[in-house]
């Protein structure tokens, strides 16, 4: 080993406290960008893998019934590679052990296993048989939470009729990889799930034999999408369709791409907010470093040692530094991505989800480390090259000082020599004042973005589920029904308030612009299910023939309060209408429009005209509830806001806890590195100044007051800093993160503020209070004897 | 060991400071040994030595003799290995770090070879620090004055001369009453005409402020403005004697 490389392991070895408290900010800058990264890459190619193996559709469609011939017309539209028709329907399930009723989705397949679009894995028991028509395979996700298996049966009534249908086999399909039912929030496992089922027996049940109610494609490459959604669509239009989605808008595929895009931003800016605090650290050590070793520096100068050389020193420490952060964070990176990945296995439902970390990401890390180490090294490197050999011999001059801001607007007096003492300090270095001040409140930010879902999720579910939805229990119909059907609701036991709605799928069109979507039709001032303005919180005036537009949908159309749309009816006479857009609500999610009821059975010219209701029902009544809506046929669904809000909570409370401890560590981290780094460059300038002062006869408690309370008074400046910079890194995310269906509310509570606040003063004194221990230990006669 | 010879430098009506003068310091059979990893350095061997109130004694010797040791353990900057050390009648060499904190800042003024001031501070606000803590200090205006420099007191470190510093830093050290002035080397960084200006300052503050003072020195030109001279060599006192006649600081040459 060469001397300067002993020189270097030596050097570091002595400020290993603070060389180890910047490779844990680099740590974490790295564990980050790997566990996100590789989570990224995970579930992407596991999701490509498994798209690409069960042939999972490009193109969607549902219509109302179609005669299976017209299969034939839909598999010549050029690109089409296989077109798969299918018959479909929503049920109600009885589960044995579940006093709610569930709801089914029931997907044809056929009798005879062959590669089908959308193809099915088997995870348990095996695929049905022909002739047996009350075999079904059931998803894992339903049968996991319910603990069914092969051989249990589920009741289910069937176009009114209820048959027990046999689980044969436990499987997953590409197209319910994150399984929600349209319109909720949601996944709710429990009560929801999908049962394939063979294609005779099921088309059978419903009166669709030789026809089909679904369409999926699978496109060849190369194929014109939009093209062949245009000809799909001009097929179906005469057989009820409601317009085919490309596959960027089926419901799976569009929420495990959300999540993709979410951890794609936040595995960039998170471990650049670490790295960028890290190569400041550096700066400020490196340059301190420097500053202490002009002598040494001069003398190997003097002795003939190059300038790459002493370049090259320097650079090592940063380097060293980073890298032994880089390794640890690689390490940490790789066991927590693969816990992060397993905690997507409660969301995401694929065969096997296989942890992957793609070397490319581990060298990226590397770089990426080496980086932040030379910028941070930079300043000092070229300070150490420059300094003349005889210059350097001399020690550095003394610090200039001048009367802080403080003092010069009058309120010198007012301060004792020790405060004056702190004021300047800061003043004199305002370039490392403001990077403690910057890296603390970067610390706290980070904290902040981190518990701002907690806050937002929260008031998203206060919004939708205890100021604008009042009801209690959700019902729709198989089919509209007439609207004294409410009355029948409102005979079902322990109901106490029941409220109609009729919705009805439809396409607004305003220009070149349309989106397809279902209009909600509510009575004038509905109780239950209200449109609340998140902003105002006031309820929508429904009581004319305008339609209410989410402000998103009217942005989408490009229309205000005013201007008309045209609205194209999907189902029944398909009528076309124009209708004024009354006004806009703000909401947190979906693309909704809401109308009087009256309007939409006026835009529908049907006399059936109830979709379903809302219900306020006394609780105790519940079981006998559920018992009479899973003996009426025609009641296809429903949803239980309590168990919505219960499954939601089992699902994301523990994930939540584990998030916010992850939070806290990491914030605490870059707020320990800061201020540590601060405090021990700070007590190595001015280790001498202070013994002079405790030989005066300050005690530890005066000198301690000295230097801590000059970190004091910047973690004080930083906190304001803080807030307002993760306010704006919070709204930035959102922004990043917000989708045509969907914006989080900036919400974060005051005391998540001071929980943030706090744990980064926290750091901040656990930093203080080690280096105050060294300060308890200042050798007196030491600093005396040599001059500076 | 204090000699009571007749001071005949002593102006005709000050008060007896040698004679009368109460004991100040008292050490006695005082080692000090330092244990350098697989060394043991005896920075000091057995020194009994008594300083009276109003006394000024020059500590001479080469370094290493242990002058700067014995005069960190009579400020209470550091404690004795083996024997006694008494302040007016109060042990040191067994007081616990506070209690030697608080005697430093009541009782002894520090000058250093270094000066030590607070960068950050200007040459009033340096002497303020001091007498903000202590009792019944002077004016830090007076203190400077003493020293000479009424007229530079808004100055910081940076802007004064390595001789105004160090007189900065007497001021600091005499502005709180001490009873005692200890001096490391005090004119060691400094050239010749400008230490004169600083032993004129420490001679008159002895003179005037009637303060003990005792000043380390390798340099034994020095030695004779003093009323008494203790020579050390390697932890020993090998010579302590009264000077004849006080040279006054400003008829020094070296």
């Amino acid at each position: 080993m060469q001397a300067l490389d002993r020189k270097l392991f030596r050097d570091l070895w002595r400020i290993k406290g603070q060389a180890l408290a910047i490779s844990m900010v680099i740590a974490v800058g790295v564990l980050m960008l790997i566990a996100y990264r590789s989570n990224f890459d995970s579930l992407q190619s596991t999701r490509d893998v498994y798209y690409e193996r069960q042939r999972f559709g490009h193109v969607f469609a549902t219509l109302k019934r179609a005669p299976l011939v017209l299969g034939n017309r839909i598999s010549a539209i050029p690109g089409v590679a296989q077109a798969e028709t299918r018959v479909v329907f929503d049920v109600a399930l009885d589960v044995e052990g579940l006093a709610e009723p569930a709801t089914g989705r029931l997907v044809s397949i056929p009798e005879r296993q062959r590669e089908i679009v959308n193809d099915v894995v088997l995870v348990h028991g095996r695929y049905i048989e022909p002739g047996r028509s009350d075999e079904v395979i059931l998803s894992k996700g339903f049968a996991d939470a319910n603990r069914l298996r092969p051989g249990d049966t589920v009741g289910a009534i069937l176009n009114g009729r209820r048959r027990d249908l046999e689980i044969v086999g436990v499987g997953l399909s590409p197209e319910y990889v994150y399984t929600i039912r349209a319109g909720e929030m949601i996944p709710d496992n429990t009560r929801f799930g999908v049962f394939w089922m063979g294609r005779r027996a099921l088309a059978a049940a419903f009166d669709m034999e030789g026809g089909f109610n679904d369409v999926s494609l699978l496109l060849r490459p190369g194929a014109q999408e939009e093209r062949v959604i245009q000809e799909l669509d001009d097929l179906l239009r005469p057989y009820g369709g409601w317009g085919a989605i490309p596959r960027d808008l089926q419901l799976s595929h569009w929420s495990v791409q959300n999540e993709l895009n979410g951890i794609r931003v936040a595995g960039v800016i998170i471990p650049m907010v670490f790295l960028g605090v890290a190569a400041f650290l550096l700066h400020v050590v490196l340059h301190r470093i420097v500053s202490v070793q002009r002598e040494q520096i001069a003398t190997l100068k003097a002795l003939g040692y190059p300038q790459l050389s002493i370049a090259l020193h320097y650079t090592y420490w940063a380097l060293a530094i980073s890298l032994t952060g880089t390794v640890i964070g690689t390490v940490c990176g790789a066991l927590l991505g693969r816990g992060m990945l397993s905690m997507y296995n409660d969301f995401f439902r694929f065969p096997v989800l296989d942890y992957r970390l793609d070397p490319v990401v581990v060298a990226g890390a590397v770089v990426l480390g080496i980086f932040a180490a030379v910028f941070g090294a930079r300043a000092s490197v070229r300070r150490a090259v420059r300094l003349q050999p005889a210059e350097a011999m001399r020690p550095e001059p003394p610090a200039r000082y001048s009367a802080s801001l403080v003092e010069r607007l009058g309120l010198r007096r007012l301060l004792s020599q020790p405060a004056r003492i702190i004021l300047r300090n800061i003043e004199r270095q305002p370039v490392r004042s403001a990077i403690t001040i910057g890296g603390i409140a970067l610390s706290l930010a980070v904290l902040i973005v981190g518990m701002f879902a907690v806050d937002s999720l929260d008031l998203m579910m206060d919004m939708q589920f205890r100021v604008a939805q009042r009801q209690d229990l959700q019902l729709t119909f198989t089919e509209p029904i007439s609207p004294d059907g409410i009355y029948s609701l409102e005979r079902l036991p322990g109901v106490m308030l029941a409220e109609p709605v009729l919705s009805v799928p439809v396409r607004l069109r305003s220009g070149q612009r349309s989106r397809q979507l279902s209009i909600t039709g509510l009575p004038n001032s509905p109780q239950l299910f209200r449109v609340i303005d998140v902003e105002t919180l006031s309820p929508a005036d429904l009581s004319h023939d305008g339609v209410v537009l989410a402000e998103r949908l009217a942005d989408v159309l490009d229309v205000r309060p005013g201007d008309s749309i045209t609205a194209e009816v999907l189902i029944g006479n398909r009528s076309v209408r124009e209708i004024a857009v009354a006004s806009t609500v703000r909401q947190h999610m979906g693309l909704a429009a809401y109308m009087n009821i009256d309007s939409v059975r006026r835009l529908l010219h049907h006399d059936k005209t109830l979709s379903g209701g809302y219900l306020t029902v006394d609780s105790q009544a519940l079981p006998e509830l559920f018992k009479a809506i899973k003996e009426t046929p025609a009641i296809a669904g429903s949803g239980l806001k309590a168990a919505a809000l219960k499954s939601f909570q089992e699902t994301f409370a523990a994930n939540l806890g584990i998030m916010i401890f992850f939070n806290v560590l990491f914030a605490s981290i870059i707020a320990f590195g800061v201020v540590y780094n601060a405090a021990r460059v700070s007590l190595a300038e001015r280790s001498r100044e202070l013994a002079s002062l405790r030989v005066m006869g300050f005690t530890r408690q005066e000198i301690s007051a000295i230097l801590l309370g000059e970190l004091g008074i910047l973690a004080l400046l930083a906190l304001p800093l803080g807030l307002l910079l993760g306010y704006v890194m919070t709204s930035q995310l959102i922004k990043a993160m917000e989708t045509e269906l969907y914006a989080l509310p900036f919400s974060v509570v005051p005391s998540t503020y001071a929980l943030c606040a706090l744990t980064v003063l926290g750091a901040t004194v656990v930093s203080g209070l080690i280096v105050r221990r060294k300060l308890d230990h200042l050798d007196l006669l030491e600093v005396l004897k040599a001059k500076e | 060991m204090t000699a009571s010879i007749p001071d005949p430098a002593r102006q005709a009506g000050a008060p007896d400071r040698l004679d009368g003068g109460e004991v100040v310091f008292e050490a006695k059979d005082v080692t000090k040994r330092y244990d350098m990893g697989e060394v043991a350095v005896n920075a000091l061997r057995g020194v009994n030595l008594s300083l009276r109130a109003s006394e000024f004694i020059v500590l001479l010797g080469p370094s290493g003799s242990g002058k700067s040791t014995l005069l960190n353990i009579l400020g209470g900057l550091d404690v004795p290995t083996s024997g006694a050390v008494t302040y007016r009648g109060r042990d040191l060499s067994g007081a616990d770090d506070a209690t030697r904190t608080a005697y430093r800042r009541n009782n002894v003024g520090f000058v250093f070879q270094f000066y030590n001031l607070i960068p950050s501070l200007t040459a009033r606000e340096n002497v303020a620090l001091v007498t903000e803590i202590v009792r019944d200090p002077m004016p830090p205006q007076e203190a400077l004055r003493i020293v000479g420099l009424g007229d530079r007191m808004n100055h910081f470190p940076a802007q004064l001369s390595g001789g105004e510093q160090q007189r900065v830093a007497i001021a600091r050290a005499i502005s709180k009453r001490p009873e005692v002035l200890l001096c490391d080397e005090p004119t060691g960084a400094l050239d010749i005409s400008t230490g004169v200006v600083v032993l004129e300052a420490i001679e008159r503050i002895n003179r005037e402020l009637g303060t003990a003072t005792a000043v380390i020195t390798h340099n034994a030109a020095v030695a004779s403005i003093a009323d008494r001279v203790v020579q050390l060599s390697d932890g020993l006192i090998v010579a302590d004697r009264s000077n004849p006649v006080k040279t006054a600081a400003r008829d020094l040459t070296w």
